[in-house]
């Protein structure tokens, strides 16, 4: 092996942090260089040029300016309603996660046995995120014959249409997400052990009970987890598209038609490529932007052990 | 008292998991059963097990079966899990192990593209692999893979790269090692746990992947399970409910005995790196 044979000259100079040999790493890191200025930034600049072109995928794109942006407001009567159906989307689905996740980390983490046992256990429905076997079996829960209207129909309770009725069936389609908290919970959990135990003892000493322990121990310290799990939630929920595609097909009357199909059908199924591209631009402002406000509003909220803001 | 706050709380976490659970078993249940009974019964268990749903389900399109959605599957998945663990493993031994000009920006703008939605490049990587040729075969899948495509496996393994101890690696440069063979011979046995938690997590989620398959992959051919299942549900969902549900259950099997051979691994790696999902 040459390697062998080229050896010891390498060690003397890697000893000395020769300059040479730490320049060796850019081959190792050379896939992922290919890989981002390709397939990432290439698409990023991309996508943004497309997004003032006309580009039916058969022609050359034509350059249109801020034509397509603008149609956004005037001729695209789908355009408005998906805008507000995927705020409506991320502002129910993504708390509610958050809060089962971190009550379910709660209760996980109590010094009982088995709790690896019921870790597992709650962690199961997170490991087919996006699947459509899950879409699926939504879908049989949901219906109006569904298993959910047959328990109600015990006791009594007459079938809600819960995929039927245009102000219900997003709240039905975020359960699964709430459902799949996995996660979130495993992240929560392991702050919690984080939280030294001589505050609680400080506390209990100072007279506060189980929940001013929770709320003013427990919460801050846990902070930047939310923070961590609020802007990764974020931004995978504006992006969820199985359920709804599959479930509801957006429907009914365009309830549940997020923004992602919106795209998906401008780009895939009519094939306007550039107005799709406009599209994809805007909710990367709009993330963008929400991240942004996120992190700057964290220092009013999110407290750190070392002080640091 | 102490005793019954304990009975409380193990009442608690039992109702929950049950819960959490009960769908999946009333799937799992519902396949054995007749569309009949999944319909006007609640009871789990089916008072007759039939195999219908499964038999009929396997025959897929007609001239394609779930068997051939399976093995399809297994040809996008494993390439493309195989293929990232071992290029992102390489590009994270980069990161950690070397301090090359520019270093910090690279390695932020790694870190940055974790939050750059797919959505967004969609289009342009559509019409990229289109231009190559590629659209309706795995290559979309298969190439990225190649080339350490997603950040999130190249950080975990970073993370694990930066807790083993600098010395080993000079220790072999005094013993006349390569770089290479540091990487191989060194680091990589000792990175074992990282590595299969990546392959894990890579296999898991390929395999429900959804929304790319379905924009790059058009023949019946080349379906993969999920396709397959969406396209059943698209066509026959009001009648066929045991066949369907027999197909999704088959379709999550090989996701829950992963998950079961492996689940310290894999929520354990979540706790550590904590990105995905």
């Amino acid at each position: 092996m040459s390697s062998q044979i080229r050896g010891p000259s390498f060690s003397i100079k890697r000893l000395s942090k020769s300059r040479n040999n730490q320049l060796v790493g850019y081959l190792y890191i050379l896939p992922w260089l290919l890989g981002f200025l390709i397939l990432e930034l290439y698409p990023l600049g991309a996508s943004l040029y497309y997004s003032f072109t006309d580009y039916a995928l058969l022609s050359d794109p034509r350059f249109v300016g801020l034509k397509n942006y603008l149609s956004m407001f005037t001729k695209d009567i789908n355009f408005e309603n998906s805008v507000v159906v995927t705020l409506k989307w991320v502002i129910v689905a993504v708390p509610l996660k958050l809060i089962t996740a971190l009550l379910v980390a709660l209760l996980l983490n109590q010094k009982l046995k088995h709790m690896n046992f019921f870790r597992t256990v709650y962690y199961l429905p997170s490991i087919f995120a996006g699947s459509v076997a899950v879409a699926i079996l939504w879908r049989f829960l949901f219906m109006r014959e569904g298993l959910i209207n047959q328990i109600l129909d015990v006791f009594k309770i007459p079938a809600i249409d819960w995929l039927g009725d245009p102000k219900l069936a997003l709240f039905t389609l975020s359960l699964i997400n709430v459902w799949q908290f996995g996660t979130s919970m495993v992240l929560f959990l392991a702050g919690l052990k984080q939280v030294p135990g001589e505050l609680y003892e400080a506390g209990r000493i100072d007279g506060a009970n189980k929940f001013q322990q929770f709320w003013s121990i427990t919460l801050p310290m846990l902070t930047p987890i939310v923070l961590f799990n609020l802007i990764m939630q974020t931004i995978n929920a504006f992006q969820d598209f199985t359920a709804p595609f599959v479930i509801t097909k957006g429907g009914p009357i365009k309830s549940t038609y997020l923004f992602s199909m919106l795209i998906y059908d401008n780009g895939f199924k009519f094939f306007h490529m550039g107005y799709a591209a406009a599209l994809s631009w805007l909710m990367f402002l709009a993330i963008i932007i929400f991240t942004v406000v996120v992190f700057w509003s964290s220092r009013y909220w999110v407290h750190y052990e070392d002080g640091a803001k | 008292m102490a005793g019954l706050k304990k009975a409380n709380a193990y009442f608690l976490l039992v109702l929950i998991g049950f819960i959490l659970i009960y769908p999946l078993l009333w799937l799992f249940f519902g396949s054995m059963k007749t569309n009949e009974e999944i319909l006007t019964s609640i009871r789990l268990f089916p008072s007759k097990v039939v195999w219908e749903g499964y038999r009929l389900g396997w025959k897929g399109s007609g001239q394609f079966t779930f068997g051939d959605f399976f093995v399809n599957t297994f040809q996008l998945v494993m390439p493309t899990a195989i293929l990232t663990t071992i290029s992102s493993f390489v590009v994270a031994y980069g990161f950690a192990r070397f301090r090359f000009p520019l270093h910090r920006i690279l390695f932020s703008l790694m870190l940055s593209t974790l939050m750059l939605p797919p959505t967004v490049v969609i289009i342009p990587r559509y019409l990229l692999f289109n231009h190559f040729g590629w659209l309706d075969s795995y290559l979309p899948f298969i190439v990225p893979a190649m080339l350490g495509f997603s950040p999130f496996y190249i950080f975990m393994q970073y993370q694990f790269l930066r807790g083993l101890p600098r010395e080993l690696d000079e220790s072999a440069v005094m013993d006349g090692c390569s770089s290479f063979k540091i990487m191989t011979h060194i680091l990589l046995p000792l990175s074992k746990p990282a590595i299969v938690s990546a392959a894990i997590f890579n296999f898991m989620w390929a395999w429900n992947e959804f929304f790319s398959v379905l924009i790059y992959i058009s023949s019946v051919s080349k379906y993969t399970i999920s396709l397959g299942l969406r396209m059943m549900m698209d066509i026959d969902a009001a009648t066929t409910w045991n066949q369907i549900m027999a197909m999704s259950v088959f379709g999550m099997l090989p996701c829950v005995l992963f998950f079961f051979l492996s689940q310290r691994y894999f929520v354990e790696g979540i706790a550590k790196t904590g990105i995905k999902g």
